[in-house]
């Protein structure tokens, strides 16, 4: 037989004969991911039927916590209200805002600058930023905000934009926006980049005129796996809202104005300890961000 | 006479080339249409809407005392000052717990996390990605699922199993339940994922040990999903708020952004007093992410062409 030396080292045969070492490399990267990633869900999970205050063994209290938060919990509901407020206003903002300017940029000068500029702001740390927010929206004249306004004659007295309930929502929004443009960007912009030259050209032939129809009927049919991924970026940033809230407007803030989901649990588990309740409302925040994301996973499926 | 016909010679096409030239130019301003125009002022006031809170914050940590109490407010500096950085390190020094305590201990947890990191993750990923693990596939779907795991989520429990290691105020605790994060895995998995298996084959022959295929073959050539590494555990580290908030009580363990809240004083209580010190502090935090990103960003969007999910 002629077995040429190719087909003698065929690649299968090392995969299998060298399984062990691959596991090894595997390994400590699976037992953190085990630890601190899956097996806390499922204990969060176990816990939230409990009464667990750290100190005593957690006692079963079948779904008392789940009827507590939804039915007694008056400030859980408000923080529900007020995250998903902030999602659906700041996800898809930030989401189509994060798509077109990648693919605006793509035809500009400059990209790597713009790029930088519009990317920057996701990096910076909500609680640095928030000294600049408290000079800009200062309740005060002294305000940026306030007296540009006072100067356009919009307003006569300056607004308490950081203290009175009413106004920090807006604010916070504002801000969330701000940083939005995470991710998502980057791979919106490295995808639209390496479309593949000659998909374009083709559609150019096919009686594609316009940036329009191209955007229509080449890129975005042809960017869904990147489309998925900004999705679930912007999902879980989305109903995460918590340092920026905080570092604003204070925590409680004022008449729980901006009080979120991962502010409640904060309370309950860091400073109640009461672990119980507070997995209980992990856990619905668990299940949101899985079922939103498990629907848009539907949604952008490729192929 | 040989001098005269040079001259001429050359004077000719120097004409000629700069006529052309110039109409090179205009040619090249044909395309400015009124919409291209209103584009570039469209893209720039937005990227001026991105930046003006960092220019701000750069300008109101170099304002002198006085400078603060100006009214109307002034967005630059006019006499800059490094006063507030000096302030930051001098007065705050006699305290309890002086700043450069605070930027030591997130120098070094960042340090730690961002090493980690590129460590666990790229081996975790060389693994999955070239050998045949017993359900690998299902692994790695797992792995995707996980992307949309809000890290609050998993904070209780594992502040549990660290608190029962003993591992509460200490760097290591807080280290390592953040090296293991799965959205820097996955990225790490799709890049090699593109290195061709007939190199890693090829060494075998050669004789290469299977850690020095890794770490000397393989691992050279994964420097644009490093970079992307090192830039998204650095800002994530860097920048977290949560972990350290409920990990580390102890004030002398404290982080930079926990620091930086309390030096603040948080909502309500900025003044105009305070207002030059803590935009130093702020700045201190913001520029190294900044430059982090800045060297690495070619490296960076190179990586993230592969960080499409298929679903």
């Amino acid at each position: 037989m002629a077995a040429s030396p190719l087909a003698m080292k065929k690649p299968k045969h090392g995969h299998l004969e060298k399984n062990w070492v691959g596991l090894l490399f595997f390994l400590p990267f699976f037992i953190l991911f085990v630890v601190f990633t899956i097996a806390p869900v499922v204990v969060a999970m176990g816990l939230s039927f409990t009464n667990y205050n750290m100190i005593q063994t957690p006692d079963f209290s079948g779904i008392t916590n789940y009827k507590l938060l939804f039915l007694d919990d008056d400030i859980f509901i408000l923080s529900l209200k007020n995250t998903f407020t902030f999602a659906i206003i700041t996800g898809p903002v930030g989401y189509l805002m994060s798509f077109v300017s990648a693919w605006v940029i793509n035809n500009l000068k400059f990209k790597t600058g713009f790029a930088l500029a519009f990317y920057i702001p996701s990096i910076t740390s909500g609680v640095a930023m928030s000294v600049i927010w408290l000079v800009v929206f200062s309740p005060d004249k002294y305000g940026y905000l306030n007296n540009f306004l006072i100067n356009m004659g919009l307003i006569s007295e300056p607004i308490a934009w950081t203290q009175d309930p009413t106004q920090l929502m807006t604010v916070i929004v504002i801000i969330q926006i701000w940083m939005s443009m995470g991710g998502g960007f980057l791979v919106f912009l490295a995808g639209i980049q390496n479309l593949n030259r000659e998909l374009l050209e083709s559609g150019k032939i096919d009686g594609i005129k316009t940036k329009f129809q191209e955007l229509q009927y080449i890129i975005l049919p042809s960017m869904k796996p990147q489309l998925l991924y900004g999705a679930i970026n912007s999902v879980t940033g989305a109903l995460g809202v918590y340092d920026i809230a905080v570092a604003v407007a204070g925590f409680p803030s004022p008449n729980y104005a901006v009080h979120t989901i991962v502010a409640h649990l904060y309370d309950y588990a860091f400073v109640r300890f009461q672990m119980g309740y507070a997995s209980a409302i992990a856990i619905v925040l668990f299940a949101m961000t899985f079922i939103i994301g498990k629907i848009i996973m539907r949604v952008l499926r490729s192929e | 006479m040989n001098y005269e016909s040079t001259k001429v010679i050359v004077k000719e096409p120097f004409k000629k080339r700069v006529v052309e030239k110039m109409k090179d130019i205009r040619r090249g301003f044909r395309h400015i249409t009124p919409g291209w125009v209103m584009l570039y002022v469209f893209m720039l006031l937005l990227a001026a809407f991105c930046l003006l809170p960092i220019v701000y914050m750069i300008s109101a940590s170099l304002k002198p005392y006085d400078e603060l109490f100006y009214f109307p407010p002034r967005f630059f500096v006019e006499k800059p000052t490094f006063d507030n950085f000096t302030n930051l390190f001098s007065a705050l020094s006699n305290s309890t717990v002086p700043f450069t305590r605070y930027l030591f201990n997130s120098i070094v947890i960042t340090v730690a996390t961002v090493t980690g990191t590129c460590l666990v993750c790229s081996m975790g990923a060389y693994g999955l990605s070239k050998f045949k693990i017993p359900g690998g596939t299902a692994m790695f779907n797992i792995i995707i699922a996980t992307l949309m795991f809000s890290p609050y989520v998993t904070r209780i429990p594992s502040f549990l199993v660290v608190s029962n290691l003993g591992l509460l105020d200490s760097f290591f605790g807080i280290v390592i339940v953040s090296v293991g994060a799965s959205s820097n895995f996955f990225l790490m998995k799709q890049f090699i994922d593109q290195y061709p298996y007939e190199l890693i084959e090829a060494a075998r022959i050669d004789g290469a040990g299977e850690f020095r295929i890794f770490w000397k073959i393989v691992m050279p050539a994964q420097k644009p999903a490093l970079s992307a590494l090192i830039v998204f555990s650095f800002v994530a580290s860097w920048n977290d708020y949560f972990t350290p908030l409920i990990f580390l009580s102890k004030q002398s363990m404290r982080t930079l952004p926990l620091a930086l809240q309390s030096l603040a004083g948080g909502a309500g209580a900025a003044t105009l007093a305070t207002a030059g010190i803590t935009a130093a502090a702020s700045l201190l935090m913001t520029l190294p992410v900044i430059v982090i990103f800045v060297i690495m960003q070619r490296k960076v969007i190179e990586t993230m062409t592969y960080a499409g999910i298929k679903g």
